[in-house]
Order: C-alpha cells, then sequence, then structure tokens
C-alpha cells in the first residue's frame, strides 16, 4: 500500500508560484483562497543573509490532528496513498480541522466545508503528477511512494540533507524540503 | 533576523488564526453553567430524596433545558455547513472530543427533562394525566437518587468535554494542557453555584451553595495557577503561548476581566457574605458569572493566536 508525500528541493524553488496557478486552475479554488502558496524566509544578519524559498500545502500528516479531532469522519485518510481527504457530504463546518492544522494548510470553502490539498489525488490515481509537480519550470517538485524504497522521493530523503515544517508539532508530516 | 513572506492570505486563517468568534466562547461558558447545574441539582437531589426541603434542584433542570438550547444554538451559528449538522449523528469518532460533546448533548436533554418533570409541583403536573404519573414515578426517593447520578455524571462529562474540545486540539500550544478540562469544569461548577445560590430560597440551602463556590473559585484559582505553570514550564511554543497571559496581549484580559473582577472580587464579597457581615446580593453571583464567560472568551481568543513556531 502507497504511502505518497513529496519532496521539494529549495535550492532549485524560485518562487514563481506556477505550483500555485496550477492548483487553482486545476482545483477550481475559489478566490482569495489557496491551497498551496509560496514562502519567503530571509534569516542572518546583514551582509550574511539567507533566503529560504518554500512551497507550501497540507503534509498530508502520518500523525494528522485534523482526522483526530473531524466529529463526523468527513476529516478521513485516504485508503489509496495514505492521503488525507476532506469528504465534503460529510463536513459541517465546525472549523475544528481548520483550528488543529499547525500549518494553516486548511480553510473554509464559501460553500462551507473545509478545503485543502488532496495532493491532486484525481490526477494521481490515472497515473497522472499533482498539478502542481507538473507545471514546475525548475522540476523542484518530487512526487511518489514514502513506503518504496526504490521510489525517487525516497532516495532523494535518503541522500539529500532535508527539513520538515514545524517538527516540534509531532504531525510527522510528508512534504519534505531539500536544503 | 528572521523574516517570513507568504503568498498565502485565507480569510479566518490569516495573519493569525481567527476561525472562532463569539459563538464558541458564549457555548463554552452556557455548557459549562448547565453542566455545573447538572451536578450541583443531582447533588441535592440525592440529598434530599424525599422532597422534604423547598430545593433549587426542582427549577435548576428548567433553567439549563433553555441555557442549553441557547449554547446549542450559538454552536449552530458558528457552523459553516449548517444543513449537514446531523452528520454529527451518523457516527460516532471515538477520537474527536466534539463527537463525544455531541453524543453527551444528546443525553443531557432526557435527563434535564425528566429531572424537570419530578420537580414539578404536582398540581401542575397533575393538570395532565400521564405527566403526572411520570412525575409521582420520578419522585420516588430511589428514581430521585438515580436521576440525580446520572445528572452527576453527565454534568461531570459535559464540562470536562468543553475543556477538552480545546485541548485536543494539538496546534494551538496554549491549549496544549491537561488542566483545561478540570478548569473548565470547576469553572462551570462555580457559575452553576453561583446561579443557584443567587436564586436558592432555602437560607441552609443557600448558604451551602455559597460556601461550595467559594471552595469552587478557590480550586479555579489553583487549577489557573497549574493552567500557567505547566505551559511556561514546558517546550518554548507553550512557554511563549503562556507569556501571551503573562505579559503579552492577553494579560489585561485574563488577570482584571477573569482573576480579578472574576474570581477574587466576588471569592472576597462571598467570603463575608458566608461569615455573614454582609447580606446576599446579586453583585457577586453575577461577577462569578461574568468572569466565567470572560475565562472562555480569552482562552479562546489567546489560544487561536498561539503558534508553533
Amino acid at each position: 500500500m502507497a504511502r505518497f508525500g513529496m519532496v521539494i528541493d529549495t535550492r532549485k524553488c524560485v518562487g514563481c508560484m506556477d505550483c500555485v496557478v496550477a492548483c487553482k486552475t486545476e482545483n477550481d479554488v475559489p478566490d482569495g483562497h489557496c491551497r498551496d502558496w509560496i514562502a519567503k524566509r530571509v534569516e542572518g544578519r546583514m551582509p550574511d543573509l539567507r533566503l529560504t524559498i518554500t512551497s507550501e500545502r497540507c503534509n498530508h500528516c502520518d500523525r494528522p490532528p485534523c482526522v483526530t479531532c473531524c466529529p463526523t469522519g468527513a476529516s478521513h485518510v485516504h485508503d489509496y496513498g495514505k492521503v488525507v481527504l476532506v469528504d465534503h457530504g460529510k463536513c459541517i463546518g465546525c472549523k475544528a480541522c481548520v483550528a488543529s492544522c499547525p500549518y494553516g494548510a486548511r480553510f473554509m470553502h464559501p460553500e462551507g466545508y473545509a478545503d485543502k490539498c488532496t495532493f491532486c489525488i484525481h490526477r494521481v490515481e490515472k497515473g497522472e503528477q499533482p498539478a502542481c509537480v507538473e507545471v514546475c519550470p525548475t522540476r523542484c517538485m518530487t512526487f511518489g511512494d514514502l513506503d518504496d524504497p526504490e521510489s525517487e522521493v525516497s532516495r532523494l530523503i535518503a541522500t539529500h540533507r532535508h527539513f520538515v515544517l514545524k517538527p516540534d508539532a509531532g504531525t510527522k508530516p510528508r512534504v519534505f524540503y531539500l536544503e | 533576523m528572521l523574516e517570513l513572506l507568504t503568498t498565502r492570505n485565507n480569510p479566518m486563517i490569516d495573519p493569525v488564526l481567527h476561525v472562532w468568534g463569539w459563538e464558541i466562547p458564549v457555548y463554552l461558558f452556557l455548557g459549562g453553567w448547565v453542566a455545573g447545574a447538572m451536578v450541583l441539582s443531582g447533588w441535592l437531589m440525592r440529598r434530599d430524596p424525599d422532597g422534604a426541603r423547598p430545593s433549587v434542584w426542582r427549577l435548576l433542570p428548567w433553567v439549563g433545558l433553555v441555557l442549553i438550547s441557547l449554547g446549542m444554538g450559538a454552536l449552530f451559528l458558528d457552523l459553516e455547513h449548517k444543513l449537514y449538522v446531523w452528520r454529527m449523528y451518523t457516527t460516532f469518532q471515538p477520537t474527536s472530543p466534539m463527537s463525544w460533546g455531541g453524543w453527551i448533548l444528546i443525553g443531557v436533554y432526557p435527563v434535564l427533562l425528566l429531572a424537570g418533570i419530578a420537580g414539578m409541583p404536582p398540581p401542575l403536573a397533575e393538570a395532565w394525566a400521564p405527566l403526572g404519573a411520570l412525575a409521582r414515578r420520578l419522585r420516588q426517593p430511589d428514581a430521585l437518587r438515580l436521576l440525580g447520578l446520572a445528572s452527576i455524571v453527565l454534568g461531570v462529562g459535559l464540562g470536562i468535554y468543553t475543556g477538552i474540545l480545546l485541548s485536543s486540539l494539538g496546534a494551538r500550544p496554549l491549549w496544549a494542557s491537561g488542566a483545561l478540562g478540570p478548569l473548565f469544569l470547576v469553572s462551570g461548577l462555580s457559575t452553576g453555584a453561583a446561579f443557584a445560590h443567587m436564586i436558592a430560597r432555602d437560607p441552609a440551602e443557600q448558604s451551602v451553595l455559597l460556601r461550595s463556590d467559594n471552595l469552587f473559585l478557590v480550586t479555579e484559582l489553583g487549577l489557573i495557577a497549574l493552567f500557567l505553570i505547566g505551559l511556561a514550564s514546558a517546550g518554548a511554543a507553550q512557554g511563549q503561548a503562556a507569556g501571551m497571559l503573562l505579559g503579552g496581549p492577553y494579560t489585561a484580559p485574563f488577570w482584571v476581566l477573569v482573576v480579578g473582577i472574576g474570581i477574587l472580587l466576588p471569592l472576597s464579597i462571598q467570603l463575608l457574605m458566608a461569615t455573614h457581615r454582609i447580606g446576599h446580593t446579586l453583585v457577586a453571583p453575577v461577577l462569578v458569572m461574568a468572569g466565567g464567560l470572560a475565562l472562555r472568551f480569552v482562552i479562546v481568543a489567546a489560544g487561536q493566536a498561539s503558534t508553533w513556531p
């Protein structure tokens, strides 16, 4: 059984926002909302500054607090790829999952249900890549099965220095950033 | 230096989380109040199963029904997908305190209703024969004891769940404390006791409820201390969250409204009332109730603003 994850090479990401536009187009994300976004972190002291650009989204955590707090089971771990999804027809819009996500990855869709990145599971089930991965002009994003030691994502994690966002939150995120 | 720029600007998420407005604190307050009322009325019911005294427990269940309905109304207003609310009751999610709460509320209604019927004045209950028969059965000492026990158990469950609801959402360091459940329960008990001794007619019962409220308020102070010490001595994120109440932006509302006006001032007044140095007035119980409401508002707002670094 696959366990999908993503590896993003921060040395290649230029923050062009193609991934953001592709996601909005592919998933018909409503105006004023986004399922993925670009964050730019500047660290250090002049003149020794370091800029890290990250394309961020739902981390499809191995320990997803949004799933455990959901009162209706709308937030769930999908059988295929262990992707965290929301069943819109079960969501009552209580917003507990939004409050429970340390990454701010969820938002309330104007129609009333919680919404977020799905790793474009509708594309992946057809053998395609998520839209953001597909359009990235620098090829900084890699998507695949973390449980397959031969997959590209597993190889990248095994051979490169990497980090995850907010590790102290204890959610075991599955989006990894190469540094 | 760390400067963070993000292209994300989702409503209710950025720049800080603000998904819950007035509805959730009001619901948590009313839920706590009802929880306190249920525990106290259950206790009074079991204390006097023969119904010899004009006890306040006869009125509390009816007040509880009104309050919990208002609270659930606030909860309903907060939902973004209102027409799907029935989905709560097509499943039970054991890891979700909100699911537990939904089912506890289902149990609260019949127990409050039965307790209310048991406490109805006989001439009123007898106005409709089936109601009168039910009231007579419920007024039997054994039935009252059982009803009192159910009231206490459900009241404790309701009171604790309102705190655990927040503390189970791990993304907010201020809420990541096991003390929130007991704190909200005891705050609910003090609110319930304040209201009960405000409306109680029997001087002996009023005195017992007043002294109970004083005990609850002192316990609440202890739990607030434990809550803050626990956060401050945990990791960096919780320490930062505790700082929001210890010098940060929520310091004044927390210490002035919750601790000062909501606990210390009414406790001082009620200690004087308990020793008969001053008479009973509405001031102290109203302040206790206002403090309970302020506690929920401050904890909900500050918790949403706290985040993992």
